[in-house]
């Protein structure tokens, strides 16, 4: 990670090689850098042949759900009957994640590129970059840099559109993405069908991630064995991650790893530590969305998908949010609580008046108006909430008030007993 | 804890005065599984936006809305004119209309029944009746040749809404504003409550023996010519058993339909408020009255007698004996030499055809005024008098029918009972095309 802090000898650079290098935006300086090689290679090869290739690299999608992505590219219709499509998730809007961002400030011909060869494996025409409304940076490096690779002709019959979100998190989940790019409310679809039965227009269609697609030149280029090869722990779980790492640690940002990469190095070494004076308290380590980590869960987590989930939480988009000793967790969870009542699509009950509804109960705990049978009323509505549901929106408010609760209870209770100061919170 | 609770907490409870109250799929669901009492603390604010005017006939309460979007798929899938959608997000999500839009489709009265909750009212129903005083009929709509089955809601034997009755093969699930609306008149308070003769020059009440007596003689001693003017809105009994009065005798029939703007359901095929205004006008053809009305007009003034069945507005001059049948009398018929009270719609039992020859029953929903009895009876038992009648009296509706199946050929095969509530078509009447 070049920017905006010096590299660290544990990081792996694959990604972010060129970050912070201007020159890199550029499609001249882009191709200086041995860009845009892979995609003339690919568009000469069988669709087949490229998705096999990545299939043997073990890549795995770095959205959130690590689903393999060579394994969902090969569920499109082998024979093309109908359009096919390829959509980018690029609405990185997942609290405490801010890993595509960089991709897309720094290389942005590195996604494009990417895009291009896995429309060309999916027998895609039409490719569909769906960028995050509050991303303003990222959007005008990429219309310049989809203006000057275009210009050059690379991308063959490929046809590239951006298309820019309104600001609305749901919209990062695949089925409103879609309904999104049609112009609809950005409700999420009940599957099946599955995008690749059914996706935008109701095409047969492929989403991924940003950073999955931004690896794909560098995987054809190397070889499925190289990457496969990047792996300090479970085979499962190949090549490097951009985690993004906030809150109380020292140097904050988007840091590369190979997958396995201890929780501990990342948040002691390469972060430098936790702020004078304090001590860590506890870690969301994929985004707001999966359970919370208490400490000694943290210092002993490997960083890839089976290595977390071991420790019950999820590797999710790998925002990294760090919590010190001086945390009111209470708080935390209800802010949480907060963002997901205020971004529900309003579609299932449960999640529409369940995010409402834990969020007031938190308020109510934090004023010092909790009774203790409140405790039990939120685990009852998590449960209610997970797994219920169209999405996993509610799912992932329920996450965090779980394992808020069965970790830091005394909190809580501190706040039910009166022994705490209430925090009033408008 | 489940759905239900967690339905309520925003749900103002206002059961009392809510007009859904007694049909309200919420309050049913919460009867059976819901928990007594709810766990949402009282001092939590329930969500608040006012009343809105959404179109001609619809209220929107979004504090009662459960945000099933039933309304909004309405609209968009079936009705094609997308002008409702969910507006905000979360828990403060309700259903917007428009900036520039009214819910003002000729079929929009369908999201008031499609809604499970008191949110979407209808304004002609507003504090009407409660569910639970309500009687249910099922009825054929009169608002056009289509045949939308129907329900009469009647309270204390006045008519008080219209809701549509499935039939997969008619009308769905829906039924039309117009339909929806054309019930008022089925309320009538100026109707005709006894048979009336003319003696010594003016009509006088009497009894049904010494109107029939009276009307046979008139049949049996008019000898010329008879015309007969119908109207397609009477049960196909009765125009067969007016057919049948003048059996042997010089005939001609005709009716005439009032036609309007034709509004199709363009997500429904061959669903629509049809141009065609009348429920029987394909019934009183297969009975062999003619669509010529002008010719049955300028017939009636040579003709020795002149029914009329029904016709308010008749504009008839006749030399002849004008016999009227009807629901209420109008100026013209004064001069009539005889009149029958008969029963509408909501008051006898009997059948339509619809424009696409299926012959569908209506039922009695609400006695009829008086004397007044059904048409079919009336003609058939004119037809007993003159002695005519192969088979006696007839005295249901079923038996009216049965014996017009008998004898019409193009109701041959047919019985009252197999065309139960959902109809059956008309064994020789071909479709017409739309």
């Amino acid at each position: 990670m070049g920017y905006p802090h010096k590299p660290h000898p544990k990081e792996t650079l694959i990604l972010s090689k060129h970050f912070g290098e201007a020159d890199a935006r550029t499609y001249k300086g882009w191709v200086k850098r041995g860009g845009y090689e892979m995609l003339a290679q690919a568009l000469t090869m069988e669709p087949a042949r490229v998705t096999d290739i990545v299939k043997e690299s073990g890549l795995r999608g770095r959205g959130g759900a690590g689903f393999p992505t060579g394994l969902k590219w090969s569920f499109m219709p082998k024979e093309k009957k109908k359009p096919h499509y390829l959509c980018v998730n690029a609405d990185e809007s997942e609290p405490g994640t801010f890993k595509d961002r960089e991709i897309m400030r720094w290389t942005p011909h590195a996604l494009l590129e990417g895009a291009a060869i896995a429309a060309h494996a999916i027998q895609a025409d039409v490719v569909y970059i769906y960028i995050r409304g509050e991303f303003t940076e990222p959007w005008t490096v990429m219309e310049r840099a989809l203006a000057e690779a275009s210009a050059a002709g690379v991308f063959g019959a490929i046809k590239i559109h951006l298309h820019r979100g309104a600001g609305a998190y749901i919209c990062g989940e695949e089925t409103a993405l879609m309904n999104s790019i049609e112009g609809k409310r950005g409700n999420p679809r009940i599957k099946p069908p599955f995008p690749a039965a059914a996706g935008v227009f109701g095409m047969p269609t492929t989403i991924n991630n940003v950073e999955t697609l931004a690896v794909v030149p560098l995987i054809l280029k190397k070889g499925a064995a190289w990457y496969k090869g990047m792996s300090l722990s479970s085979p499962k779980s190949t090549g490097t991650k951009l985690f993004s790492v906030c809150g109380h640690v020292q140097k904050p940002g988007n840091y590369e790893v190979t997958m396995g990469f201890p929780l501990k190095d990342l948040l002691y070494d390469l972060c430098g530590g936790i702020l004078p004076g304090r001590t860590l308290k506890a870690c969301i380590p994929g985004g707001s969305s999966v359970p919370i980590l208490n400490r000694e869960e943290t210092e002993s987590c490997l960083l890839d998908y089976e290595g977390v989930v071991e420790k019950g939480s999820m590797l999710g988009s790998g925002g990294v949010i760090v919590f010190d000793d001086s945390t009111d967790m209470v708080y935390q969870i209800m802010r949480l609580a907060r963002f997901y009542a205020h971004e529900s699509c309003a579609q299932c009950t449960q999640c529409r008046e369940g995010t409402a509804w834990t969020t007031k109960i938190l308020e109510r705990i934090l004023a010092g108006q909790g009774k203790t049978a409140d405790l039990d009323l939120l685990l009852d509505l998590a449960e209610n909430m997970t797994g219920k549901t169209i999405c996993v929106l509610s799912d992932s408010c329920a996450a965090p008030v779980v394992s808020g609760i069965k970790k830091f209870k005394k909190e809580f209770e501190d706040y039910i007993a009166g022994r705490r100061k209430p925090v009033m919170v408008a | 804890m489940g759905v239900l609770e967690l339905l309520l907490i925003n749900h103002p409870l206002d059961c009392p005065i809510c007009d859904q109250a007694g049909e309200c799929e919420l309050q049913d669901f919460t009867f059976q599984e819901g928990r007594p009492a709810t766990r949402y603390s009282p001092d939590y604010a329930k969500r608040f936006n006012p009343v809105e005017d959404f179109g001609p006939d619809v209220l929107y309460v979004p504090n009662r809305c459960i945000l099933c979007t039933r309304c909004v798929r309405f609209m968009e899938d079936v009705a094609k004119e997308p002008v409702l959608n969910v507006s905000e997000r979360g828990d403060r999500a309700y259903i917007g209309i428009h900036s520039e839009g009214r819910l003002d489709h000729p079929w929009a009265g369908n999201v008031v029944d499609l809604c499970p909750v008191g949110s979407l009212l209808s304004k002609d129903f507003l504090h009407k009746a409660r569910a639970w005083e309500l009687d249910k009929a099922a009825s054929i709509c009169t608002g056009c040749s289509q045949g939308c089955n129907i329900t009469l809601d009647t309270r204390e034997n006045v008519v008080v809404r219209v809701r549509p009755r499935p039939n997969l093969e008619v009308n769905r699930y829906f039924v039309c504003d117009h339909g929806r609306m054309n019930y008022r008149w089925m309320n009538r308070g100026d109707r005709i409550e006894a048979p009336l003769v003319r003696r010594d020059g003016d009509l006088h009440a009497t009894d049904w023996d010494e109107a029939f007596a009276f009307v046979a003689s008139l049949v049996r001693g008019a000898g010329g010519k008879a015309v007969a003017l119908v109207s397609p809105r009477a049960s196909t009994e009765a125009l067969f058993f007016a057919r049948e009065l003048f059996r042997g005798q010089e005939w001609s029939g005709a009716f005439q339909v009032v036609m309007g703007e034709e509004a199709p359901l363009a997500g429904v095929p061959n669903l629509a408020l049809r141009a065609e205004r009348a429920p029987n006008a394909r019934g009183a053809e297969l009975l062999g009255y003619s669509r010529d009305y002008a010719a049955a007009l300028a017939a009636a003034e040579t003709a020795a007698v002149v029914l009329v069945l029904d016709e308010p507005d008749i504009a008839v001059n006749t030399a002849g004996a004008l016999i009227y049948v009807g629901t209420v009398l109008p100026e013209r018929a004064r001069d009539a030499r005889a009149v029958l009270p008969i029963a509408n719609v909501a008051e006898e039992e009997g059948t339509f055809v619809n424009r696409d020859g299926r012959a569908q029953r209506y039922f009695q929903a609400k006695s009829a005024p008086g004397m007044a009895r059904p048409a079919w009876w009336v003609f058939s038992e004119l037809v007993a008098t003159l002695g005519e009648q192969a088979g006696g009296h007839v005295a249901t509706a079923a038996e009216a029918f049965d014996r017009l199946a008998a004898s019409v050929e193009a109701f041959h095969g047919l019985s009252y009972t197999r065309l139960g509530f959902a109809g059956a078509p008309v064994p020789t009447a071909p479709a017409v095309p739309a």
